[in-house]
């Protein structure tokens, strides 16, 4: 664990963090003969949303029907209860690595609300995106990698080669 | 115990939920404590002065994919009953793309941004609530989408057959290509201006 000046919190060294990651990963498949995902749930939650307010609607969508309707359980669903121990998980961590604390986090160079207007682009672009490629970051690319699935390595190549060559277009908010 | 452990039938399946918890309490962990929750930590490896996502990631998709292979080969593991993520060539490429430029402009992936919610960080939880306006809008404007969504089905095609090699000898090179991504990720980031953050 190396210190860091600024705010005086410790992160773990990213190869053990890789390692502890990468085991519950494993464990995920060995248990539960599934990896772990993340914008599944958003998916389900949105499904289980819509299907209180329309569930016309939810019966005649050939996307929504797949996961909400008739005696689906959307939100009672092995993802949505992997997303509630993400944040515990999260949380946790935040208690012990002494980083707890409501803040934007945003470069000296770009004002607070810049910062929250990019976010919130990003991540409805994020979540498009996560329908289309059937899983973002964890389910598809991480996840899909442990079972060296095709689709999960070319999600991965698709999103951080977009992502570095974006990055740079969008440098002024990070640099 | 012969895993997967729930399509075993060795414990109920209402178990599954459970587990569900405990595992992604380890994935949050895991993610927060490795600064996962910084959008200008993650966004480092794209500037070159953080490469902890470079490190984190392929560091656990090579050790779940050893884990895998080694239960398998133990008689541990039916790899038949994980879920192998299906491979839709054109969809994965477009969606991938998609979610690189949302990736550039929010500095969050939907699980890191869970993680920066959960230790307070405000635009974590707004790039998470951006990410429900965007489902939405795919999900009613599926109809648009649907031929690009369904095209170039390969089915759970594995990336060695790709290669034509085994699974083993793809993940052997894998390690291999990781190693040099890492010292390589050294190398940049040591010529790198340090970005304070």
């Amino acid at each position: 664990m190396k210190k860091i000046k600024n705010d005086g919190t410790y992160y773990l060294n990213p190869y053990l963090g890789g390692v502890i990651l990468g085991t519950f990963l494993f464990l995920a498949f060995y248990i539960s003969g599934r990896g772990l995902g993340a914008s599944g749930a958003v998916k389900n939650s949105v499904a289980a949303g819509v299907n209180v307010i329309a569930p016309e609607h939810v019966a005649k969508s050939a996307y929504y029907s797949q996961f909400a309707g008739g005696d689906k359980q959307p939100m009672s669903n092995w993802l949505v209860f992997e997303v509630l121990g993400v944040l515990a998980g999260a949380f946790l961590s935040g208690i012990i690595f002494n980083r707890l604390k409501m803040k934007v986090e945003h470069s000296p160079k770009i004002t607070s609300r810049r910062r929250l207007i990019f976010a919130l682009a990003g991540g409805l672009i994020f979540g498009f995106g996560s329908q289309l490629g059937r899983g973002c970051t964890s389910g598809a690319a991480l996840s899909g990698m442990a079972v060296l699935s095709f689709g999960g390595y070319i999600t991965m190549i698709a999103i951080f080669g977009t992502a570095f060559l974006a990055a740079w277009i969008f440098r002024k908010n990070w640099i | 115990m012969i895993g997967s452990i729930i399509s075993s039938g060795v414990i109920s399946p209402a178990w599954d939920n459970f587990f569900a918890v405990i595992l992604g309490m380890g994935f949050g962990f895991a993610l927060e404590a490795s600064g996962f929750s910084s959008s200008r930590k993650i966004i480092g490896t794209f500037f070159g002065y953080d490469f902890v996502v470079v490190k984190v990631f392929f560091t656990a998709a090579i050790v779940a994919s050893l884990g895998l292979l080694y239960f398998s080969y133990l008689g541990l593991l039916d790899f038949s009953t994980l879920y192998i993520q299906p491979t839709f060539l054109t969809s994965a490429i477009v969606g991938g793309i998609i979610m690189g430029i949302g990736f550039a402009m929010g500095g969050f992936c939907p699980g890191t941004s869970l993680c920066a919610t959960a230790v307070g960080r405000l635009d974590g939880l707004v790039f998470f609530g951006g990410m429900f306006i965007g489902v939405f809008l795919f999900s009613e404007a599926f109809p648009l989408f649907e031929s690009i969504y369904n095209s170039g089905s390969e089915g759970a095609k594995m990336v060695n057959t790709v290669f034509g090699i085994s699974p083993e000898l793809f993940t052997f090179f894998l390690v291999l290509a990781a190693i040099g991504m890492f010292a390589g990720a050294g190398w940049v980031q040591k010529r790198v201006k340090k970005v304070e953050y």
